[in-house]
């Protein structure tokens, strides 16, 4: 039996939704910075509950989304080489690099397998010896872990076939850039399952410096609307402050395991995110103890300077200073068959989430 | 193993017998270029469809299995009865006979259980990578009983018209998504595929009221209702909650991040139906095994022109769109 | 951004978990848990545990709406 059904009530998020119209008297803008919750609140049809003086805006929290074309074109050159097997997850397939797709290479005859887990890759490399195995790290903080997990199972097994292409990046830096440049937003709604690795420290900073509440919330529908009743009320109150509405999964703490997990594999290293530009301590690289896992020190790659999509808007998209139909690439040049910026690309990217879900106003 | 080129000759009598053996009829036992056979009073449907499924072998059902059932539900969709099909396939070098052997077994158990002849086919085997495993084509010919104007078409959708599905929806898609990524030991999911004939046979005419049909395969029922929705003068709103998905196609869902509505089906109909029958036609599913979870799951109005508009559980609204491409599993 | 579902361990052999989600069985690896027992429900993102959920907590989220007075 699953226990979670409640958090689907049609009449306990109605009396949600019942509160908030009755609470939000002036236009507030909250930010989700997670992908997972832009997918939700579209899926379930939130913003047509919500009154029209709520905007929710999407932030850059789809690690596809920032991902640059050099990482894609560094994968696909990896995949060039003689009996190798890349192993992405899903995600990543159809992100345009500067001469074509993952998905592309794959059906030009290079080894890309889909894979649902790190540990997936790890079982090809443990039964082909013969073949060199890279899987394609993405992620923030709640898939880090898994991939750190699975370089020290390699290194435990002494699997010397196996390594990680890293574009790991952590969540804090991002949230920080946001505010930084001055975006008005009344609130986050800060990320369920970074946060459940994390703990709630790094929120903090946000509400101590900026003066803009943070809440961690869940993904189902009663999570999302509880979450932006607390900020609601938090504008109301003028206490900007850190919350969990999505306590049973998080705790204050996070989960301090998978965070030395992360710590034992992985340095921080200055990182380049689509719409953000460089950001500081931002990516997550295998350290030197764990060079022999790491395909960027194990294998020569292409490096060159990093540059956005013309009359892309992307960034500002991810930013929230903009909407998708403000893209003139939107729809036209611009579709998820056809993905110029990286938020069209992954069915979480505010551009095709906005394409597949837009509500009916 | 089979093998290309002139040492292949004996391998394609071998190929050739193993059809005469389980297709037996005698339309294809004259084994004449062509079958022949006397034309039909009325109208004729004729279909046809290729079929590359990876893996092709899936719980529930092979790709020889879907390749008979699949021609079937698209003359069954257009209000036909399902009269013969060809069958052709290009096969890799190197595939294995008993391999071979079991998909035309299972080919030929579908066209008796659905009481149709497979009357002409076609073997070619190919180079090692110009083909991946088996491919397979059928094409289908169907009998229209009575006159035009009873049959479905989707002109005649109107305002008021209910939206019924056959079954549980998503079930062939996450099968194949279970045995490609080798779960198909732990996940209990059967592809639904299954010749619709079995369930439609008479209901056109009984209790009538049919306005349209479609199999919603590729892509799943969203797609095919964007598709028929498009640049019309009438919108679809579908309820969320009355949509019919099977727990573990749901949890495998929620798993790799896919929305059932995009899932294929390959044993489910979608039927535009008078609100007046409606009822009645879902108690006559009901009736038939293949039918038990049928279900208005929406309908037809004058609101939203060209769009399918979803209400979901929890009462909020929003646009089901188009997807592009097959979903790919995400963690994200 | 990361997709994450809960599962209920029905057995544990060393690091690794047996999980039912709605029925269907898989493995899903306890490496980055330290307490995980069987009956718990936990979060798992691409094979791995990340956290168990904390029934009680799951309770009193929703007395919290339950709570909400019904606006007339």
């Amino acid at each position: 039996m699953y226990p979670f059904e409640q958090y689907h009530s049609k009449a306990l998020c109605q009396a949600l939704v019942d509160q908030i119209h009755l609470m939000a008297d002036r236009p507030l803008r909250f930010m989700e910075v997670c992908g997972g919750h832009t997918m939700a609140v579209r899926k379930y049809g939130i913003p047509s509950l919500l009154p029209d003086s709520i905007m929710l805006l999407s932030g850059p929290g789809c690690p596809v989304c920032v991902t640059s074309s050099l990482f894609i074109d560094q994968a696909i050159h990896l995949a060039a080489y003689d009996r190798m097997t890349i192993c992405t997850f899903g995600d990543l397939l159809r992100v345009q690099g500067t001469n074509g797709s993952l998905e592309k290479a794959k059906t030009e005859g290079k080894d890309i397998r889909v894979v649902l887990s790190g540990l997936d890759a790890l079982e090809i490399a443990r039964q082909q010896p013969e073949k060199k195995i890279v899987l394609l790290g993405i992620g923030f903080e709640t898939t880090a872990p898994t991939t750190a997990a699975t370089i020290l199972t390699a290194r435990k097994e002494k699997i010397s076939n196996f390594f990680v292409l890293s574009a790991h990046k952590l969540m804090p830096p991002a949230m920080e850039a946001i505010i930084s440049e001055g975006i008005p937003i009344n609130g986050y709604i800060c990320p369920g399952h970074v946060t459940t690795i994390t703990g709630i420290a790094m929120y903090k900073k946000i509400v101590e410096n900026f003066g803009i509440g943070c809440v961690v919330s869940g993904f189902e529908p009663l999570d999302l609307l509880q979450t932006i009743l607390m900020l609601v009320r938090q504008v109301k109150a003028n206490q900007p402050k850190v919350e969990i509405q999505y306590s049973r999964a998080v705790k204050p703490e996070g989960n301090p395991k998978a965070m030395a997990i992360i710590e034992e594999v992985f340095e921080t290293v200055d990182e380049w995110w689509r719409g953000l530009g460089i950001l500081k301590a931002s990516g997550l690289k295998p350290r030197d103890s764990f060079q022999d896992f790491d395909a960027s020190e194990v294998f020569s790659l292409p490096v060159y300077e990093i540059s956005e999509p013309e009359a892309c808007i992307c960034g500002d998209i991810l930013k929230g200073l903009k909407k998708p139909q403000d893209c003139m690439l939107y729809g036209k040049n611009c579709t998820p068959d056809n993905p110029v910026g990286a938020c069209m690309v992954s069915s979480e990217g505010s551009c095709q989430t906005h394409y597949n879900y837009a509500g009916i106003n | 193993m089979l093998s290309h080129g002139s040492g292949g000759s004996m391998m394609h009598n071998l190929i050739k017998d193993l059809f005469f053996n389980y297709f037996n009829n005698p339309l294809l036992n004259l084994a004449n270029d062509s079958a022949i056979f006397p034309s039909f009073k009325g109208l004729t449907a004729f279909t046809t469809d290729s079929f590359v499924v990876d893996p092709i072998f899936f719980p529930g059902g092979d790709i020889g299995k879907l390749a008979v059932c699949g021609t079937i539900n698209d003359l069954v969709a257009v209000g036909a009865q399902p009269y013969c099909l060809s069958a052709g396939f290009i096969i890799e070098e190197g595939f294995p006979l008993n391999d071979l052997e079991t998909i035309v077994s299972s080919m030929a158990t579908e066209a008796a259980k659905a009481g149709i002849f497979i009357v002409t086919g076609d073997t070619k085997v190919v180079e090692k990578g110009k083909c991946d495993k088996l491919f397979i084509n059928t094409s289908g010919i169907g009998v229209l009983p009575g006159d035009k104007t009873r049959q479905p078409n989707p002109e005649s959708i109107g305002a008021g018209d209910q939206i019924i599905i056959t079954g549980c929806i998503g079930d062939h898609g996450m099968a194949v998504m279970a045995a490609r990524n080798h779960l198909e030991g732990t996940i209990n999911i059967q592809s639904d595929c299954a010749p619709l004939n079995l369930l439609l046979h008479g209901i056109t005419e009984n209790p009538g009221g049919i306005k349209c049909m479609r199999d919603p395969t590729r892509g799943g029922v969203a797609s095919s209702l964007c598709e028929l929705v498009k640049d019309k003068e009438f919108g679809i709103t579908i309820h969320e909650d009355r949509i019919p998905v099977k727990p573990a196609v749901k949890g495998f869902c929620d798993m790799l991040g896919f929305d059932p509505l995009y899932v294929a089906n390959e044993g489910k109909m979608l039927i535009f139906a008078n609100k007046e029958k409606s009822e009645d036609i879902v108690a006559r599913l009901k009736s038939h095994p293949l039918g038990r979870e049928a279900c208005c799951i929406g309908e037809v109005n004058r609101e939203n022109h060209g769009k399918v508009v979803m209400k979901t559980a929890i009462g909020g609204t929003r646009v089901v769109g188009m997807l592009s491409g097959d979903q790919l599993p995400r963690i994200c | 951004m990361c997709l994450s579902i809960p599962a209920k361990i029905i057995s544990i052999e060393g690091e690794n978990a047996l999980v039912s989600i709605s029925g269907m069985r898989m493995n899903a690896s306890l490496s980055l848990l330290s307490n995980a027992k069987p009956g718990d429900f936990v979060l798992i993102h691409s094979g791995f545990s990340i956290e168990i959920i904390d029934r009680e907590e799951a309770e009193k989220t929703l007395e919290i709406v339950r709570h909400i007075r019904p606006i007339k």
